[in-house]
């Protein structure tokens, strides 16, 4: 079989994003409403994350569990394409899988603001990290029961991090979400690079 | 008005589970499996990994003697006659991603595929690239 290709091959530049937050928060629903294909899911074995069971040894005897993540990809030109990857379900485990933020652009944190606390480990993460994000608060059916000046404060967020209101399963809002959070990295690697010693 | 308190600044966030008692392992964790029957047991691929973003792209080897290759690699094969990531590739065979980088080496070491990977992780992008991500978002 002729597996082959005649002509030059292009590899686009592929950037990544994540999508953060709790259990339940919408994080599927923004990557499928930005997403040109459906979400795909793939998922990943933590024995990868050096959690493997060290007192057994061998591969046949190696136990493990699985992380699951959707992503959507977004074709920006014909050299760059952008995906997104939501953050597993399992969310005590997602950050144990270290390649999801390695080489990440930045990232989305979707906030609800009934169950606010179901971000903060993101939050936590991708400050800890250095990883840009900002806070989208997912306003789940029209319903806006904190300003985004509320939910800073209540979030102790560093003054340059954006928090926005969105409602994910709106295509035009999840875009708007994803500009300014590219905005804010663009912005936040020229505060840093004026800062920085010539 | 919160029902909760504020985000205490550097939470109880723990990276990694301390210690072997695997507590990780419960009934949330889902099925306890052994994923790697399919690579013959081999977890790692020869070279390394490639990145979840890394494309490959089947190679054109008319001569290629493919009798030895599982149903899996072949898949790899027709998928990858466009460039095609490998976090693509895996959700398209539906198999996890560690046991399709072997899959892939497999095809590799032998000439059939070729990879390319994505930007140095860590290096974030030029401002040129970035405001072409923005203008790409908007016109969209």
């Amino acid at each position: 079989m002729d597996y082959g290709r005649s002509k030059s091959v292009r590899i686009p530049l592929a950037l990544k994003i994540l999508v953060a937050g709790g259990f339940g928060v919408g994080k599927t629903t923004l990557v499928g409403a930005v997403s040109e294909i459906m979400p795909l899911q793939t998922e990943e074995q933590l024995t990868h994350a050096s959690v493997a069971i060290d007192d057994v040894s061998g591969v046949e005897g190696k136990v493990t569990t699985t992380v699951a993540m959707d992503f959507g990809r977004i074709t920006l030109t014909d050299d760059l394409v952008l995906y997104l990857f939501g953050t597993p379900g399992q969310d005590r485990f997602w950050f144990l899988w270290e390649e999801l933020a390695l080489g990440a652009l930045g990232a989305v944190v979707m906030a609800d603001t009934r169950r606010l606390p179901d971000c903060f480990p993101s939050v936590d993460y991708f400050e800890r990290s250095g990883t840009p994000f900002l806070v989208a608060v997912n306003c789940f059916f029209g319903e806006q029961r904190h300003s985004p000046q509320k939910v800073r404060e209540a979030l102790d967020l560093d003054p340059d991090v954006p928090v926005v209101l969105f409602d994910a399963r709106n295509r035009q809002d999840g875009k708007r979400v994803l500009v300014s959070l590219v905005e804010h990295i663009r912005d936040r690697g020229s505060r840093r690079r004026a800062a920085a010693p010539a | 008005m919160w029902d909760s308190e504020p985000r205490p600044r550097g939470g109880d966030f723990e990276p990694r589970p301390r210690g072997g008692d695997h507590d990780w392992l419960d009934e949330d964790a889902g099925p306890v499996v052994r994923p790697y029957t399919m690579t013959g047991g081999r977890v790692r691929p020869v070279n390394g990994g490639l990145n979840l973003l890394a494309y490959v792209v089947a190679r054109h080897r008319p001569d290629a003697d493919l009798i030895h290759y599982q149903p899996e690699h072949r898949r790899i094969l027709l998928l990858t006659r466009e460039p095609l990531s490998v976090a693509e590739v895996a959700a398209r065979l539906d198999l996890a991603v560690g046991v399709v980088r072997v899959l892939i080496d497999d095809l590799m070491q032998v000439g059939l595929v070729s990879s390319y990977e994505t930007e140095a992780a860590g290096r974030p992008p030029d401002n040129d690239v970035l405001q072409a991500v923005i203008d790409g978002l908007r016109s969209l």
